[in-house]
């Protein structure tokens, strides 16, 4: 810019050549990118220093350098200066992929291996360190009807406590609980797992059980809906504040009360929004562990009474199986983390999918 | 019963002085007055209101209780927490915030939360150190760098990462990060080890180092998406005068954008904090589980709160349990309070925001 306005004051007569700044040529730019990480592998390899990984990382930093320093030459200080912010944002979105990448990668190919009828169809149960079958039926009953508990008793609190937010709430009262409501969402897994060990394992529990405390999958239920239950009112309140006033007017204005209103007009407008959520938060329920270990206790054997009785879940399954010295357990623990991330992934996809397809937007 | 206010206010057709009147006479149940009144509005015999006006009343009563339930829960937790940490506490003979070991289980229970309350902090703030400028760097390039058909799905799969389960990342870290970390580590303390949190001779692995660096892969996506979704929201006016001064991009984004998200962003990584400090099972398979206080990263070593409820729960007796409950309440009381101040950022923003629209 300062060019032209330069060359301007001279009286150059401007064409389309001289008031663009000057730009770094993409040839420069490669041989740059050549000579710093040739560089950096006579570096490295030349006093013996690392690796292939340490040559990548001292080129990138070399070449990142040598591009500001050519940049500044040709395209002035702040030209480079953009140049070099670019980079840096660019270089962080594959430094972020990188792991991911690894991650699935690993999923697949140990999960693999064990991916097969018996592990879906078999328990632990009577599985010792040297047998190599065994599977996590067991688990994922256990994951089904907790998850399943949880959300029964989490949506009708959730989205009534977002009816109230937004249909009745007004002054301090409301606010108070729309802030803490943001402020749950936050709370630990293993918090809400210590609260249910707390007050239903070891208080509650024993009173049904001969004054014996008991796990249960109906407790680990409970620890999830804590963890729900905040996930679902926010959702829930975000989608019933985007349905139209008119709508309701309407519906007063036909002499309609606001219940009614509320349950036959504006609940079913926002459905398609609530469902979504409520699938957001059972993904994110059906993956916590740290819960289902506190309260459920973690079983080999199936169990089907989620009221009485250790149960397991998916999760546990994977990080028992992770502490377990057998040398079958891991591949067990990751065909689990597969089954685990499958579930989860399909369901917050299909939620994301129904998010999109609903008319309902800001 | 002060029921119509926001009834009449929604429903603004027909006066709200009729509205109120016929409540009042509903809820008393007296047979109606209707002389009294002009016959606008009225409508409906007096009898069918009165158990309209119940229903209403008990919808009304369900949801708002529904409302209270969350600040019920969040007292009960506390209350719960607190009454069965009490007697673990009291049997305590060490100082339970000084003390580094944890035997809860002796029959002279001697336990404190020093070791592990700092194992806590120090890996989130590692963990938050590697990833906030990750995040930022990713959350810049998806609202202001990529084209949008490459940003809408990058953007999809970021939200996809926060959906994976934590022990997923935890059985990662173990099987296959800890092996690079802990070349890295031997490299690192080869080469650096006179620096003190590179120094020590071995082993190396499940450090606090490898514990922050999965801590780190975590958090990444939370605090993305809400720095993006702030970023997204700078006023295009605010860009496009920075850019009309002459500006070139970067300095359009540290005069415009970054000024105007910086609350968000503060937000933003607190809510980071506030995850990476209650994660639990990443930790408890990744970290090396020693009960000292010590800055080294890349030596085996490193506990949390959260990690050590998960790994010593097991074998906990009555008091063990009750120790663990209390080493939950304290990191219930750090959350919150980490969570509070968050919100209470983001809550300050939307107002100054929503004045300034």
């Amino acid at each position: 810019m300062s060019m032209t306005t330069r060359s301007y004051l001279a009286g150059v007569v401007m064409t389309p050549d001289n008031i663009r700044t000057k730009k770094l040529p993409l040839g420069i730019n490669l041989l740059v990118a050549v000579v710093a990480f040739g560089l950096a592998a006579a570096i490295v390899y030349g006093l013996g220093i690392g690796n292939w990984v340490l040559v990548v990382a001292l080129g990138w930093i070399l070449y990142l350098v040598g591009l500001f320093v050519a940049a500044s030459r040709v395209e002035g200080r702040r030209a480079a200066r953009n140049r070099a912010w670019q980079s840096l944002i660019y270089s962080a979105c594959v430094l972020a992929i990188l792991p991911l990448a690894s991650v699935v990668w690993t999923l697949v190919s140990k999960g693999w291996e064990r991916l097969d009828a018996n592990f879906f169809n078999t328990s632990m149960n009577n599985i010792g360190a040297r047998d190599p079958n065994g599977g996590a039926y067991h688990a994922i009953i256990g994951t089904l009807e907790q998850v399943g508990i949880a959300t029964l008793i989490a949506v009708p609190l959730g989205v009534l406590g977002a009816i109230y937010l937004v249909e009745y709430g007004r002054g301090k009262f409301a606010n108070t609980v729309r802030f803490f409501v943001d402020v749950m969402t936050g709370i630990p897994s293993i918090v809400a797992g210590l609260f249910i060990l707390s007050f239903w394992v070891l208080i509650v529990s024993p009173w049904f059980n001969n004054g014996e405390p008991r796990f249960s999958g109906f407790a680990a239920a409970l620890a999830l809906s804590v963890l729900m239950l905040p996930t679902i009112v926010r959702s829930t309140e975000e989608m019933l504040r985007l349905v139209p006033g008119p709508l309701r007017e309407g519906a007063y204005a036909l002499g309609v009360p606001q219940w009614k209103t509320i349950l036959k007009i504006v609940v079913p407008t926002a459905l398609p929004g609530i469902v979504t959520g409520v699938m957001l938060a059972v993904a994110r329920a059906a993956g916590e562990t740290a819960p289902v270990l506190l309260v459920a206790g973690g079983a080999d054997a199936i169990n089907f009474n989620p009221f009485g009785g250790n149960q397991s879940s998916l999760a546990l399954f994977v990080y028992q199986q992770a502490g377990d010295a057998s040398k079958y357990a891991p591949a067990r623990a990751w065909t689990a983390a597969l089954t685990l991330v499958a579930v989860v992934l399909i369901l917050t996809i299909v939620a994301k999918m129904l998010a999109r397809r609903n008319s309902l937007t800001r | 019963m002060g029921d119509n206010p926001s009834r009449s206010t929604d429903a603004t057709a027909g006066g709200s002085g009729v509205t109120g009147r016929h409540a009042r006479s509903a809820g008393t149940g007296v047979s109606p007055s209707s002389y009294e009144e002009p016959p606008i509005g009225g409508g409906g015999a007096p009898l069918q209101r009165k158990a309209r006006f119940s229903m209403e009343t008990g919808f009304r009563g369900l949801s708002v209780a529904a409302g209270a339930m969350v600040l019920v829960i969040i007292v009960a937790i506390a209350v719960f927490l607190i009454s069965k940490a009490i007697p673990a506490l009291q049997a305590n003979t060490a100082n339970f915030f000084t003390d580094t070991k944890w035997f809860p289980n002796d029959a002279q229970p001697n336990f404190g939360i020093a070791a592990i309350a700092f194992g806590t902090v120090l890996s989130s703030v590692i963990a938050l150190l590697v990833a906030v400028p990750i995040a930022l760097g990713i959350a810049l390039f998806l609202s202001h760098y990529a084209p949008k058909r490459l940003a809408n799905p990058l953007g999809f799969v970021i939200d996809l990462l926060a959906a994976v389960p934590s022990v997923v990342f935890g059985l990662w870290g173990r099987d296959v990060f800890s092996q690079p970390v802990k070349d890295f580590s031997v490299w690192l303390n080869h080469y650096f080890g006179w620096i003190p949190i590179f120094g020590g001779d071995g082993p190396f692995g499940r450090s606090i180092l490898l514990g922050s660096l999965v801590l780190a892969i975590m958090v990444l996506p939370i605090v993305t998406s809400l720095s993006r979704e702030v970023f997204q929201q700078t006023p295009g006016m605010n860009e496009e005068a920075a850019l009309a001064l002459g500006a070139t991009k970067w300095e359009m984004i540290r005069t415009a954008v970054l000024p105007y998200g910086k609350p968000g962003v503060i937000a933003a990584v607190m809510l980071g904090l506030g995850r990476a400090l209650g994660e639990t099972i990443a930790l408890a398979l990744t970290l090396g589980t020693v009960f000292t206080i010590s800055f080294n990263l890349i030596q085996t070593g490193g506990n949390s709160i959260a990690a050590n409820i998960a790994n010593t729960f097991g074998e906990a007796n009555n008091i063990g349990r009750g120790a663990l409950i209390a080493s939950g309440l304290v990191l219930f009381a750090i959350t919150l309070v980490v969570n509070m101040a968050a919100r209470a950022i983001i809550y300050r923003r939307r107002e100054f925001r929503d004045s300034a629209a």
